[in-house]
């Protein structure tokens, strides 16, 4: 029988569309890319360093940062220090005697700590040292709320009381106590004080907010009357005022420490030091991201060139998959899923390389180890999104090759 | 059984180079279900571009082509390659096997457009592996495999999707002249076995062998031996 071909309109009612399941796109995505291991493998890599490193960054600032707030925290960002200035037209260097009683009349001030400077008081292990070799330590009368309002701790022995400072006694910083090597409290260690022996009741742990008070020996104010002839003029005073009223307070401590000579007075908050290195921190943070990214886009174009190149080199494959019943869009589907396979790849050892990176040098610093969990998730969507970018090209390229020319092989 | 699988009719093909080239200049014959036929001439003659316009990796420039009693003329890019994923089988020259993967797996791609499970696909290629004696080496990396056995995987997939058609071109042409025997044994046992396959071949030696050649000249049929008693 013979046919005539126009005849033949209702055809493609039987026709079967030709299919391809997901699963078989992974499948054959996993094939190709083990065939090319070691390219492959490096076009993964550079997706890897990108993520890594921002990764890494994200979690690195995440961990430092929240020490940092723990830091701030525990510290509180609510003490504040009037210092008197000292230099020509900077000021005597003392405050007025009624300095502190003025400041805790203002209304949001919880507490006040007088420091008073013991001028021309020196400290020394034995009596025998030369006056000149001070090693730096100097000699500070102050209240034993003083610990309290700094937020310090005693390292051995204890802290200043009503009692104690009455007496020769004194409490190291742990800068003075290493320098005068005094290690431990126990039995009774003497130190030369202003030419006598003063018992060293305590030594401190280092001081966060406050280190000049590291490198100083700790006296009671009457001791220091009494026994250093120190006239208790206040040089510092501490300043705990509630958070909220913080910038009012601040505003007016220097008048009201010295009405006369507002501008001998310096006014610090500490804690902005700590804000300060957290802002900077923010910075370099950005910074690393953006060198993160590039080496992201550098991967990405690694791919990209990957499989420009397999796309070229596995014609007769396109050929062959055409004539077995793959549609342009199973032919582009391919490609795309090994870009993208390749980058989800990347992606997840990225992430993984990041985690650890990020908990080995928290964990040498001793911080908590915190990455954000955008950082692990954006960071495998970036890498899915530029492998999506990098393979679309490759991807549509294979799917215009015409059978007949990826066939015909040269 | 018979019925036509495949018919063209007045078929030319223009390749639009310049200056243009006439690959075919109105070709038309029938091909019945169960045939074994060789298409047989010299280099250039326009067997490859015949070849690919029967099996819808080209169209014609004018003519028209019925496979399977579908019209290739009124099927868009994607009805196409459904046609091809049922209807079409192909044995290359050049094997093209996929490197990566098994024997047996080349072959289960045979399958893979059809939207065919995985494991019914390598059931039915391990079934194609016998058929073409090579049950022994289906977990065989294809890149490990001899030419011959290379071109006898290709040709189990080109028949693992039970096609209306095979079409082979020039299916011996890397292989030396006892495998190459082989092949041909082979296709004409599967052809014993119902198998529709159409040979494309310069050689007059294979042609001559077969029940059916068509001769093919500078784009024109020469002759065809249809009709004529076989000597
Ligand atoms: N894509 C193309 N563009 C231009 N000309 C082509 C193209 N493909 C084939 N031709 C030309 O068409 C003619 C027929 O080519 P074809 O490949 O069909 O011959 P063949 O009989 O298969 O030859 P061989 O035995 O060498 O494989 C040749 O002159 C060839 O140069
Ligand atoms: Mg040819």
């Amino acid at each position: 029988m013979s046919v005539d071909p126009r005849q033949h309109n209702e055809d493609q009612a039987d026709l079967l569309p030709s299919k391809l399941h997901g699963a078989d796109v992974l499948r054959t995505a996993v094939v190709g890319l083990r065939t090319r291991k070691l390219r492959a493998a490096l076009s993964a890599l550079g997706i890897m360093i990108g993520i890594a490193s921002m990764v890494a960054v994200l979690g690195l600032s995440e961990s430092s940062k929240s020490e940092l707030l723990a830091q701030l925290d525990r510290l509180g960002t609510n003490l504040l220090t009037v210092q008197a200035g000292t230099g020509i037209g900077r000021g005597s260097g003392e405050l007025p005697e009624d300095a502190a009683a003025m400041i805790a009349r203002i209304g949001p001030v919880e507490v006040t700590s007088v420091v008073s400077t013991v001028d021309g008081a020196n400290v020394f292990r034995t009596d025998f040292i030369p006056e000149g070799q001070t090693g730096g330590i100097s000699v500070q009368a102050v209240s034993p709320d003083l610990l309290d309002t700094l937020g310090g701790t005693v390292a051995e022995g204890r802290f200043l009381d009503a009692a104690s400072s009455t007496y020769p006694a004194t409490v190291l910083g742990s800068v003075a106590a290493e320098r005068l090597g005094v290690a431990t409290v126990a039995g009774t260690q003497l130190v030369w004080l202003g030419d006598q022996w003063f018992t060293v009741i305590g030594i401190l742990d280092q001081f966060e907010l406050s280190p000049d008070l590291d490198r100083a020996a700790l006296v009671g104010l009457a001791a220091a009357e009494k026994y250093l002839g120190d006239d208790n003029v206040p040089t510092a005073i501490y300043v705990r005022a509630e958070p909220a009223a913080i910038d009012a307070v601040m505003g007016v401590l220097a008048a009201t420490a010295n009405p006369e000579t507002p501008e001998e007075v310096e006014v610090d908050r500490p804690s902005d030091a700590l804000e300060a290195r957290e802002a900077a921190d923010d910075a370099f943070t950005a910074l690393f991201l953006g060198l993160g990214g590039v080496a992201l886009l550098v991967g990405g174009v690694g791919i990209a060139n990957v499989m420009v190149i397999s796309v070229l080199e596995r014609r007769s494959e396109i050929g062959l998959r055409r004539a077995l019943g793959a549609t342009k869009r199973h032919v582009a589907s391919q490609f795309l899923g090994e870009a993208l396979l390749l980058a989800s790849v990347g992606g997840v050892g990225g992430v993984m390389v990041g985690y650890a990176v990020t908990w080995a040098w928290a964990t040498w610093r001793g911080w908590g180890v915190l990455v954000p969990p955008i950082a692990a998730v954006g960071g495998i969507g970036a890498a899915i999104a530029i492998g999506a970018v990098a393979g679309l090209y490759p991807a549509v390229r294979a799917a215009r090759m015409s059978p007949t020319e990826a066939l015909r092989i040269g | 059984m018979s019925g036509e699988v495949l018919a063209l009719r007045s078929v030319t093909k223009t390749y639009p180079t310049t200056p243009p080239v006439h690959a075919l200049g109105g070709v038309s014959f029938d091909i019945a279900s169960g045939e074994l036929l060789a298409v047989v001439g010299p280099s250039g003659s326009g067997k490859s571009t015949l070849l690919h316009i029967m099996g819808t990796l080209d169209r014609p420039t004018s003519g028209d082509v019925v496979i399977a009693g579908h019209n290739v003329s009124h099927l868009s890019d994607r009805d196409l390659s459904s046609l091809r994923s049922r209807h079409i089988g192909f044995v290359f020259q050049q094997f093209f096997l996929l490197s990566g993967y098994t024997a047996l797996d080349n072959v289960a791609d045979g399958l893979l457009y059809t939207g065919m499970a995985l494991a019914d696909r390598r059931e039915r290629a391990t079934e194609a592996l016998r058929r073409v004696g090579l049950a022994h080496r289906s977990s065989h990396v294809a890149t490990t495999l001899s030419g011959g056995e290379r071109q006898r995987v290709a040709i189990a997939r080109a028949l693992v999707g039970r096609p209306s058609i095979v079409l082979a071109d020039e299916p011996t042409g890397n292989l030396d002249t006892k495998t190459s025997d082989a092949i041909v044994g082979l296709l004409e046992e599967l052809n014993a076995e119902g198998s529709t396959i159409i040979v494309i071949t310069h050689n007059r030696e294979i042609a001559e062998a077969m029940p059916r050649s068509i001769g093919l000249r500078d784009g024109i049929i020469e002759y065809d031996t249809a009709g004529m008693p076989v000597s």
